[in-house]
């Protein structure tokens, strides 16, 4: 008797809706993204009547592992919003489909289009895994009357002005006032000042960890300065009651983020704060390298899974949401920056003050190492370097432990590359 | 019976019994035997996500494994936090079990029942759900608990921020949910302690505090034992605390617990293997803590 | 006489303070699931709302779905009870009272596997399940949770005290086992039937680590990965978060209250036994 219960409320499991149409193709978006995605829909499903799609949103601290773990437990989507960063990897374990043929059939995803650097973090070894969805660099977000107020009317433009306006904006502030809010567990921040003296973080095609190079060492030291004289404190995102808040407050004068911010600010920020905020591109290690500095290329991907039980469908929901019309929506919906060029041409970018620093800044980015591992490897960056900010390790020692892990990280895939009969 | 009819009913009961057991134990072979088998196995290669591409990518390592975990400083931390968690909070938690019981048990006690109820209720919430409101109580502005030290004219603590603070915020947590549970128990002890003892000694003089070390306690020894091991071999499976307060180790893998490293190296990074490796370490960490307890306690009768 | 007058006021002083102590935090999370969003993160904080409001509740169950993961965790809470009454019973009555070469022996070594933590199994076990097709379905969750070392140990403590007698005049009658399995020993363990029953409804409502890694696909989510995974996102909204923790918490909390006799007694049989 138990059996006929269990096996009739097992078969009551929820049924995917959308019942009437051919195709349901399951969709994973993440964070607000995942959230916004479902109002664009609906003119997809307009436009394509046999196919629902199916959102299923998922908090982007949870998202690569939530696609690992449906990668191994062969329960994918038939796309994904993907990170970035996470291409190589999930392009090496094999897990997406190669788009190259679709791309070069379609009369909406033109590569031409596409900022290079941002088109270039979807290419694993010369073949396209995933068609940008948004862009995401960081950049400087900083009080214009703190700054104003301390005389620097322009934002700085080298690490020394950038340095002294927060020296003069804490002196300014008094105690518990800060020149930048820099959460140590982020390693967009030491990777962005590494890249921008040049470091390359890893070596010999990716093999073992580049982190004391004369280059790198420097950068960690730049970086773990800010936090030891006082310029920065030393908080964890989880520790930061309110960001805006204290960005309101005056108790931080710069903070480096990213574009969903703008829209977070004019929204977050109490109405007499909103003309005393702007956005600029990051400064430059000194004046003989190109301003403005390097920035992480960042930003989102769509891409589809091998084994997807819809292939063909996908694609579809993927030029629907690559046409610059629908991009622009997308982006007055929820701040993100699209990828193509000619999106940009719309007034409520072109026109949009805070959001042309983004223009700027996305000229100058560089992607991060394509390795499978660089999730992992971007956690030890800021899990080696936070007992250098707290003190307790000197900066050196840590980039030597540092090293040894990334170096132990990288085993597996050195053992692979020898392995196989592939030049890397 | 004649012999032959004996045997035949005795053949009917075991082929019975075997079809009773079969979907019980072949549930429990299947799913948590085997596992832990092939666990071991595991523990034995590399396995990770190049190998689930892959299986080609799988080695061999034999004890590699073990030997990568002992020379990992932040295997040692978890270790080093995950003893910490037992040897305070574990006390701790028996202690109070203990004086709530005494309480509970005291002939002066009314509504028995009631105050029982109150301080077993901790334990049957869901420790996702409790941790998540305890997170907002810590909070070092608006928690509840900054407040109450407020009240007491002592300082706020930033309790989830601070390397120092974070671990014991969690045994504050633990001993919270866990007492109740182990104050049935004793309590239950208690009352199978004859009052005939309690009544000699008092006829020698005994006050209140020397029954308690002259009776009570002796007395209780044995649940007092299965108590503490039952909350040992529970405290060093810590991992759904850390895993909601404290962002899965934070601050600087203060709150990293043996079983979290092992949920982050299996299921973040996939590299079970290794994974696995801290897995039996664990086990054999508490088979060897639990074996000492019981041997100490024997020792102590004897 | 005086003496104990005042033990007695200090005793219950010290109960009472005890229990509002333990409650504050379950009370808190009531009051401040009610309160209008924001309130609570106020210095100082409130323990009252200032007006009670269920809208935080209302966007659980509209925007977030969390009505989803309530039905899937109380589903999964019945189904695994129910199976697992089943076959716990079954191989308890069969350990406890069926006569077979080995009995002593297997049962030796299915005690000396409670000290195994699940832990250890889980990597394989995933990998098992995804052999079987079962990541992120019910089955995966009911599956491994149909029969425990623990429940057959307690129906088996249980089952010993049935008297043989009573046994041998059925299978004399000719009734065959599993009848008299059904008809006589399963009424006679209802005592024991029922707290276990308790016990494995309250650990599958709580389960947290199994479910988060094997649902992957969110409309699967129990209530404890659900409101884990509201965190991700909403963790500066308190109200809401307390109402999601309210939902999990208060069906097991009434469960208990009704029931608590059986729990307790199932708990002592578990220890005082020894």
């Amino acid at each position: 008797m138990g059996l006929a219960l269990a096996s009739a409320l097992a078969s009551c499991a929820p049924k995917t809706s959308g019942g009437d149409r051919a195709v349901t193709l399951r969709f994973w978006g993440l964070g607000r993204e995942g959230e916004v995605v479902r109002d664009l829909m609906p003119e997809f499903e307009r436009r394509n009547p046999n196919i629902h799609v199916e959102v299923q949103q998922i908090p982007f601290t949870a998202a690569h592992e939530k696609l690992l773990t449906a990668f191994v437990g062969r329960v994918t989507p038939d796309l994904a919003q993907v990170g970035n960063t996470w291409i190589p990897e999930l392009a090496t374990l094999g897990a997406l489909e190669p788009l190259d043929g679709r791309v070069r059939r379609s009369a909406v995803v033109n590569p031409a289009d596409y900022f290079s650097g941002i088109w270039d973090t979807n290419v694993v070894e010369g073949v396209v895994y995933g068609i940008p969805w948004y862009v995401d660099t960081r950049l400087l977000f900083y009080r214009t009357d703190l700054l104003a107020a301390v005389g620097f009317p322009r934002p700085p433009r080298t690490w020394s002005e950038w340095v002294e306006a927060m020296r003069r904006i804490k002196a300014h502030g008094g105690p518990g006032h800060f020149g930048a809010l820099l959460p140590v567990d982020e390693y967009e921040q030491p990777v962005i000042f590494g890249r921008q003296l040049g470091a390359d973080l890893l070596r010999d095609g990716g093999r073992y960890g580049d982190f004391q190079s004369p280059a790198f060492r420097q950068a960690a030291g730049f970086y773990v300065g800010l936090y030891r004289s006082g310029l920065a404190p030393i908080l964890a995102n989880a520790q930061i009651a309110n960001v805006y808040q204290g960005f309101a407050r005056g108790d931080y004068a710069f903070y480096i983020t990213g574009p969903w911010n703008v829209g977070e600010f004019r929204r977050r920020l109490p109405p007499e704060m909103q003309g005393k905020w702007n956005t600029a591109p990051l400064p430059a290690p000194d004046g003989s390298r190109d301003w403005p500095g390097v920035s992480v290329a960042g930003g989102a991907s769509l891409a589809v899974f091998r084994g997807a039980a819809h292939p063909e469908e996908a694609w579809k929901v993927i030029e629907y949401l690559s046409e610059p019309a629908v991009q622009i929506r997308f982006h007055d919906l929820c701040g993100d920056l699209p990828p193509r060029a000619s999106a940009w041409a719309a007034p409520s970018l072109a026109g949009d003050p805070q959001t042309r620093a983004f223009r700027e800044q996305l000229q100058r980015v560089a992607p991060a190492p394509k390795v499978a591992e660089w999730e992992q490897i971007a956690a030890q960056i800021w899990q080696g370097l936070e007992p250098a900010i707290r003190g307790q390790e000197h900066v050196d020692d840590a980039l030597t432990d540092l090293d040894h892990r990334v170096d132990q990280i990288l085993e597996k895939r050195r053992s692979v590359l020898a392995r196989s009969p592939r030049a890397r | 019976m004649p012999a032959e009819a004996i045997r035949r009913s005795a053949r009917a009961e075991a082929r019975a019994a075997w079809l009773f057991l079969a979907p019980g134990l072949g549930i429990i072979f299947l799913f948590f035997l085997l596992p832990i088998a092939a666990a071991f196995l595991l523990s034995l290669t590399d396995f990770d996500l190049y190998a689930v591409a892959d299986w080609r990518n799988l080695r061999l390592i034999g004890l590699d494994n073990y030997f990568r975990l002992l020379r990992d400083p932040i295997f040692w931390k978890a270790l080093g936090n995950t003893f910490y968690f037992v040897l305070v909070g574990g006390p701790l938690t028996v202690v109070l079990s203990l004086a709530a019981a005494l309480m509970i048990q005291s002939r002066l006690t009314r509504f028995r029942g009631l105050f029982r109820t109150a301080f077993f209720a901790p334990a049957v919430t869901t420790m996702v759900a409790v941790a998540t409101v305890w997170r907002y109580l810590y909070h070092p502005q608006f928690g509840w608990i900054n407040r109450g030290l407020e009240l007491l004219g002592l300082p706020a603590i930033d309790w989830l921020g601070s390397t120092r603070w974070a671990m014991p915020a969690i045994i504050l947590l633990s001993i919270w949910k866990n007492f109740g549970a182990n104050m049935i128990i004793l309590a239950a002890g208690l009352q199978n302690i004859p009052e005939s003892l309690y009544e000699a000694a008092r006829l020698d003089g005994a006050g209140w505090w020397a029954q308690l070390r002259h009776v009570t306690l002796p007395m209780l020894a044995p649940t007092f034992l299965f108590v503490g091991v039952m909350t040992c071999i529970g405290y060093f499976q810590l991992f759904a605390e850390p895993f909601v307060l404290t962002r899965q180790g934070e601050p600087l893998n203060s709150t990293l617990s043996v079983a979290l490293l092992m949920y982050k190296e299996g299921f973040r990074w996939w590299n079970m293997g290794y994974a696995a490796a801290v897995a039996f370490v664990l086990f054999a960490v508490i088979l060897a803590a639990t074996t000492l307890q019981v041997r100490a306690s024997r020792r102590g009768e004897g | 006489m005086k003496r104990s007058r005042i033990a007695s006021l200090l005793l219950h002083a010290a109960l009472v303070l005890g229990a509002a102590a333990t409650l504050f935090p379950l009370f808190w999370m009531i009051t401040a699931s009610l309160m209008p969003a924001g309130e609570a993160n106020s210095d100082p904080p409130p323990i009252l709302p200032s007006r009670v409001t269920f809208e935080h509740y209302a966007e659980l169950f509209t925007r977030l779905n969390l009505g989803q993961a309530f039905f899937n965790s109380t589903l999964l809470a019945a189904a695994v009870t129910l199976l697992s009454l089943l076959l716990n019973s079954m191989a308890g009555y069969a350990f406890a009272k069926l006569r077979f070469r080995g009995r002593g022996k297997i049962f030796g070594f299915l005690l000396a596997a409670l000290v195994l933590p699940t832990q250890v199994a889980i990597l394989p076990l995933f990998l098992l399940l995804r052999e079987m097709h079962l990541i992120s379905t019910y089955w995966g969750v009911i599956l491994p949770g149909m029969a425990s070392i623990f429940g057959i140990f307690l129906v088996r403590q249980y089952a010993l005290s049935i008297p043989d007698e009573l046994l041998d005049a059925a299978r004399i009658d000719g009734a065959s086992e599993f009848r008299i399995y059904s008809q006589i020993v399963l009424p006679l363990c209802k005592p024991i039937l029922v707290t276990l029953a308790i016990f494995t409804f309250l650990g599958t409502w709580n389960d947290f680590l199994w479910p988060l890694v094997v649902l992957t696909d969110q409309s699967r989510y129990t209530l404890p990965v659900a409101l884990a995974n509201l965190f991700g996102e909403h963790v500066q909204d308190t109200e809401l978060m307390m109402a999601g923790s309210v939902l999990t918490v208060l069906p097991v909390l009434l469960l208990f209250l009704f029931l608590q006799r059986h729990y307790i007694q199932g708990l002592l049989m578990g220890g005082v036994k020894e």
